[in-house]
């Protein structure tokens, strides 16, 4: 059995875009208001039902579009443990590292549904589907972007960094 | 059968053991001998670029918690171009908020509402080749004309690249795209890349698309702009065009210094290792439309017509350059927009509405009813005027229909080249622009 608690997988097809994800005339919102519009354009139900440690899991491309981080900061705010796709866009791939929020790109069908319950555990990139007793081992992330991921995000790590070279001089 | 099938293409893979132009400029600035594709390397930014959506509103927060500044105030490039002009206080604050941050970082290049961030840095000789650069917008690929590797960044890597000057990069293979030939009268660049957004797809991940071929080497610097801009929809890291006299000349032009020697310096090896080689033929290809709400969802015009539209949107880095304008005006050179229809045009820049004016292609635009915005994002982004309501049906000259971009969700967007907006203008619906051109 995984350690991880399940949680609901919300699921998205292809090419979910940065606009759907943030909507560009809402960009003026603080975070928190513009999160309740994510994904609105393709599932009203998912920002007003999605629960914190709940994963997003979609097909390939996911987050294409514009360089806007309010697209993985929507999706940070709103929870989501990780998001699983197929392939990822790159800004979007590196926004999400960059913010903390894990990003594995798992290029297979898997078998979940939308409101399937899963388990993930994030270091061990260990996904167990609840219903079918499945487990899928989730491709490992580059050592470089699994050092940002631990220090909580590009802006934790940085100021680590900061520090040891102010404390060296 | 596709409606191009008589545009010959063949993906090869070479297997040659020199370097690509991109490869080049991200060894030299990794300070490695070789880049090679799929490492991660750490390079030095020559010049960042960020905007007032993107940039100093993200950026300061963090400059203060951590007490530094700008790693060198002389090679950042801010440029307030989202939210402008200001429409209510908030957008009003988010420029004054910018005009504050580049006092107090000493930003020596600041550019308020002067023009699209991307289509203002050649208009002051900004780019060379061999430069790799860093934009905090995802169309920060379009530079990749002047034969420099620029590619789009997030808030985060922005402000990251602000205080250190470096980031991490995956080394990206390369894909070589030719295009050889001569375009049929009416079409142009933004086909090339309408076609393209379909037949190699958005998910060009890892890759820069190197644009070549002798179709390439007779365009303008704004045509190679426009190829390379689209290399985001392609969702490639970036575009590039090997530099060449056309560029040289481009950038002497606007105030830049570059030596003879770049051309020597920044261009693939005859015998480079590309990851994959295409090959088109120019003369072959028709104007090309996508339907909403996806970029490659483009086919020849032919089989779009006769879609009837409320609103024709000039605009946009890609779309609104002084020769887009000049493409429009060819079409509307002594017609009128039809009844019911609004056109609207925001020129990419200041500059470009200086140059149009000078040249009478700003009065053809106006006579013809076209209704004139302010340089900008504008409509494109979905933050200035010309914003659609559900229900609505747009073609624009812009780089990306995705659902409610421009607006409401339920709005139709359709993309296409200047001559094919501009025609759909005049006609009420979507025509062949090929029969409009005077």
């Amino acid at each position: 059995m995984s350690a991880a608690a399940p949680a609901r997988a919300w699921v998205f097809g292809d090419n979910i875009d940065t606009d759907v994800l943030a909507p560009g005339h809402l960009m003026k919102l603080a975070p928190d208001d513009l999160a309740r519009h994510c994904l609105e354009a393709v599932n009203p139900d998912f920002a007003p039902n999605v629960r914190p440690g709940d994963v997003l899991i979609a097909g390939r491309n996911f987050g294409l579009g514009s360089s806007r981080e309010q697209a993985a900061v929507s999706l940070k705010r709103l929870g989501l443990k990780a998001v699983i796709a197929r392939s990822f866009a790159r800004i979007f791939f590196r926004n999400a590292i960059n913010l903390g929020l894990p990003a594995f790109a798992y290029d297979a069908d898997l078998p979940i549904a939308d409101g399937d319950p899963i388990a993930l555990d994030v270091p061990a990139g260990r996904l167990d589907i609840v219903n079918t007793g499945g487990v899928v081992a989730l491709p490992a992330l580059a050592p470089a972007l699994t050092d940002i991921l631990d220090a909580g995000g590009l802006m934790p790590l940085l100021e680590r960094r900061l520090k040891a070279e102010r404390s060296a001089t | 059968m596709t409606a191009n099938a008589e545009v010959t293409r063949g993906a090869t893979r070479e297997t040659g053991r020199g370097r690509t132009l991109a490869e080049k400029i991200i060894a030299r600035a990794a300070g490695r001998p070789h880049a090679t594709p799929g490492d991660i390397v750490t390079v030095a930014v020559d010049l960042a670029m960020a905007h007032d959506s993107s940039g100093p509103r993200r950026w300061r927060p963090h400059l203060e918690a951590l007490g530094v500044g700008l790693w060198d105030p002389d090679k950042v490039v801010i440029v307030s171009d989202h939210y402008v002009p200001a429409v209510d206080a908030a957008s009003a604050a988010i420029l004054k908020d910018v005009r504050d941050f580049v006092r107090a970082y000493g930003v020596t290049r600041f550019f308020d509402m002067r023009g699209i961030s991307h289509a203002v840095m050649p208009e002051h000789g900004l780019l060379r080749p061999g430069m790799l650069c860093a934009g905090g917008d995802s169309h920060s690929p379009h530079g990749g004309a002047f034969g420099c590797f620029i590619a789009g960044f997030g808030a985060t890597d922005m402000t990251a690249i602000a205080v250190t000057g470096e980031t991490w990069l995956t080394v990206p293979a390369t894909r070589r795209v030719a295009w050889n030939g001569r375009f049929q009268d009416g079409v142009s660049a933004k086909d090339v890349m309408l076609f393209l957004a379909r037949e190699i797809g958005a998910e060009n991940h890892n890759l820069v698309i190197e644009y070549a071929g002798d179709t390439v080497a007779a365009m303008s610097m704004e045509e190679r702009m426009t190829l390379c801009n689209m290399a985001a929809e392609l969702g490639a890291d970036t575009g590039i065009v090997e530099p060449d006299a056309t560029t040289l000349a481009h950038i002497r032009a606007h105030g830049g210094a570059v030596d003879d020697a770049a051309l020597d310096a920044w261009r693939s090896d005859a015998d480079a290792a590309y990851h994959s080689a295409f090959a088109f033929d120019a003369a072959a290809l028709a104007p090309q439309i996508a339907a909403p709400h996806f970029p490659g969802n483009s086919s020849s015009v032919a089989d779009m017509n006769r879609v009837r539209i409320d609103q024709a949107y000039i605009g946009a880095c890609v779309g609104a350059k002084y020769e887009d304008l000049a493409m429009a005006a060819r079409v509307l050179e002594g017609r009128t927009v039809r009844d019911g229809v609004r056109l609207l045009i925001a020129p990419a820049t200041t500059k470009v509405t200086e140059q149009a004016a000078k040249s009478g292609v700003l009065a053809t635009l106006t006579q013809a009813g076209g209704i004139l915005l302010p340089s900008g994002c504008g409509a494109c982004a979905g933050m200035g005027h010309g914003l659609l309501a559900a229900g609505d049906v747009c073609i624009s000259t812009t780089n990306r229909n995705f659902q409610g971009r421009m607006g409401h969700k339920d709005a139709f967007v359709y993309l296409g080249s200047p001559y094919s907006v501009a025609s759909a203008a005049v006609a009420g619906e979507i025509v062949d622009p090929r029969a409009y051109l005077s």
